[in-house]
């Protein structure tokens, strides 16, 4: 299960690197998406990788994290997609009003001058 | 229950519930909304001053959210540092926001509520004592700031603050990755409770933290602008309408504010294996960013750029400061961080004072014209020999001094506290802590700390002989337009006169930053059964 996780977010990170490298606003904001889809299940990866241990105290045990998973990091999580979701949008907004303004996709507002 | 015990989240709460009150105000009724505005402003000053004076009597102020007890919900900390910089935060959005009122909030829409959750984001950053929230605020200030940096429209601001924004929106990810690989490793997000349990880490997972406290400290100097991470700033600072821009000072310092209190809290002496972690990277790194901005500082063509590479070099020193990890320079930071905000706000708000009666573009014009050392076409002014009489007009008298004064500021030259807090910053570094020869690199940062002073004073004077002489047309300047910078000019000279308290106050701030023990003991003491907050 961690190899599987860890070579998706790694894949994620890597797309989302080259993408927000590319010089189309759109390539850019995709590439901002897969680096926050990244980052959301690496924060989830920091409490620890188990399968069916719930999120909660079971009744009459002792809270320890060997009996149940950390809460912690996803509610972190939630924080992180709510804030994300609301900056990718700005960020399209930006996106269509410097389309609109430049007549360009170029993420300089023009395109590079061909040598 | 005592009232005043509440006061710590006011500067918080206040903006927050202005700026949500301003959207139920019809667009158009900006003069409603703008005394809204600066109705919430004026409070959190005020409530920003009594908590400096209630900061001053050396005990913590720990504010417990929902009075959980401090390391399993979020708490705000007031001491002397949080307490400073939330008093320049309410001084200088007074300032911006009095100068909007004279135009620039009509260039678009929302601008004030969007400068309220700005306000709110940095006081919050400067309050909260835990990593995540931290985090939160970060973005409040940050989404807030992405809708200022665009505010008038125009292609350049798009340009500029689409630069801004994805630099900022990655800065933000490499956050959330360092957070979240310090909580693997402490299992804590509460900064005093981090403070106590770094040491405690075991060997094999020191490389984590590191890592996770590497990702951090990039997310903080890209806001802080450190050199090679700053190319996006002077363009996004000045292309941003000039109230925004004044208030855009105060958001590098917010990145050095944060690496000063993490850096000294989880790496400072006596936190074992990990102790001035990151130190010279800041150190090297704040040097280049002098260098940086001196160069951007002479290189600049126009008055804005120029002012925008100010904040460079002040950043750079105040981040080189913070790797020297001494308590005597970190005093003189401060002072240097509280002077150099003043005047970089009021250089900001007055340059557009200046370029409104120029001619468009005359300023790049001038620039070539001297660079190409071509002789000035129009010499009329040799023969009208009654020039010389001419009596200056009101207004440009007071734009002249004004000019002077933020020049004097940020060159750090006598009289002004810029010289003062120069002074300080130097005799700590040049203080060899006992008895040691100084290093080479103290030297070098010393003689920077100088040169950057003299780079800023040829730009300044080359800007204000083109910006103040060249033509006599006197543009047409609002009191409430110039008085903003006037009182930013004033409170620098009153920070001259009452140096000793100021520094007396900053040092005492220092030493608290460089001994959190004070600060984990009091964050972390149980809470009373019972006990309001």
């Amino acid at each position: 299960m961690e190899l599987v996780l860890a070579i998706g977010i790694g894949a994620l990170i890597g797309s989302g690197v080259w993408l927000l490298l590319r010089p189309r606003t759109f390539q850019v904001i995709i590439g901002l998406s897969l680096i926050s889809y990244a980052v959301n299940l690496f924060i989830f990866g920091t409490g620890r990788l188990r399968a069916g241990v719930p999120p909660i105290l079971e009744p009459g045990t002792a809270g320890h994290l060997a009996s149940h998973a950390d809460p912690l990091p996803q509610a972190l999580i939630l924080t992180a997609i709510v804030i994300g979701f609301a900056t990718t949008a700005l960020f399209l907004v930006v996106l269509l009003a410097a389309r609109g303004l430049t007549g360009s996709d170029h993420v300089d507002g023009q395109e590079r001058e061909p040598r | 229950m005592n009232w005043s015990s509440h006061l710590v989240i006011a500067p918080i709460v206040v903006p927050l519930l202005a700026g949500a009150a301003m959207l139920f105000v019809d667009e158009r009724r900006r003069h409603l909304r703008g005394f809204i505005g600066i109705v919430a402003i004026v409070a959190v000053l005020i409530a920003s001053l009594e908590l400096l004076s209630e900061a001053e009597d050396a005990t913590l102020h720990v504010y417990r959210l929902g009075d959980w007890p401090a390391p399993f919900a979020i708490v705000l900390v007031l001491d002397r540092l949080s307490a400073l910089m939330v008093v320049l935060s309410g001084v200088l959005a007074l300032a911006s926001l009095v100068y909007a009122l004279a135009r620039w909030h009509r260039a678009g829409v929302n601008y004030h509520p969007l400068f309220q959750f700005l306000i709110m984001g940095v006081n919050g950053a400067f309050l909260t004592g835990d990593l995540f929230n931290l985090f939160v605020f970060f973005e409040v200030m940050l989404a807030a700031s992405y809708g200022l940096v665009l505010h008038g429209a125009g292609i350049t601001r798009i340009k500029a603050g689409m630069h801004y924004i994805v630099v900022n929106l990655t800065a933000s990810f490499l956050f959330l990755l360092g957070v979240s690989l310090v909580y693997a490793v402490t299992g804590t997000l509460n900064m005093a409770d981090l403070a106590v349990r770094v040491p405690q880490v075991a060997p094999g997972d020191r490389m984590l933290l590191e890592a996770g406290a590497a990702l951090l400290g990039i997310a903080f100097i890209i806001k802080a602008g450190m050199w090679p991470l700053s190319l996006w700033l002077p363009a996004a600072y000045a292309a941003a309408v000039p109230p925004v821009a004044a208030m855009f000072a105060i958001l590098t310092k917010v990145g050095v504010y944060v690496i000063l209190r993490i850096s000294l809290l989880l790496f400072g002496d006596g936190t074992g294996a990990s102790a001035g972690f990151g130190a010279d990277w800041l150190l090297y790194g704040g040097m280049a960013t002098i260098v940086f901005g001196m160069l951007g500082v002479l290189a600049a063509q126009d008055t804005a750029r120029l002012a925008a590479f100010a904040v460079l070099i002040s950043s750079g020193t105040l981040l080189a400061a913070a790797g020297t990890s001494r308590v005597e320079v970190t005093a003189g930071a401060l002072f240097y961080l509280v002077s150099s905000t003043l005047a970089v706000s009021a250089l900001f708000l007055l340059i557009e004072l200046v370029e409104r009666g120029r001619e468009y573009g005359a300023h790049i014009l001038a620039v070539t014209r001297e660079a190409l050392m071509a002789p000035d076409l129009d010499e009329e002014g040799i023969e009208d020999e009654g020039e010389v009489g001419i009596p200056v007009p009101a207004t440009m008298a007071m734009l002249g001094i004004s000019f002077l004064g933020c020049a004097v500021l940020l060159a750090g030259l006598p009289p002004l506290s810029g010289f003062v807090a120069k002074f300080a910053l130097l005799s700590g570094l040049l203080e060899p802590a006992g008895g040691a020869g100084l290093s080479g690199t103290a030297w070098a940062f010393a003689a920077l700390v100088i040169l950057s002073g003299l780079a800023l004073i040829i730009a300044m004077v080359r800007e204000g002989i083109h910006a103040l002489w060249d033509d006599r047309r006197v543009p047409r300047v609002r009191i409430i337009e110039m008085a903003p910078v006037a009182a930013l000019l004033l409170l620098c000279v009153m920070l001259t006169v009452r140096a000793g308290p100021v520094m007396n106050y900053l040092e005492a701030a220092a030493q608290a930053l460089h001994e959190p023990g004070k600060y984990v003991g009091n964050v972390l003491v149980p809470a009373r059964p019972g006990a309001m907050p």
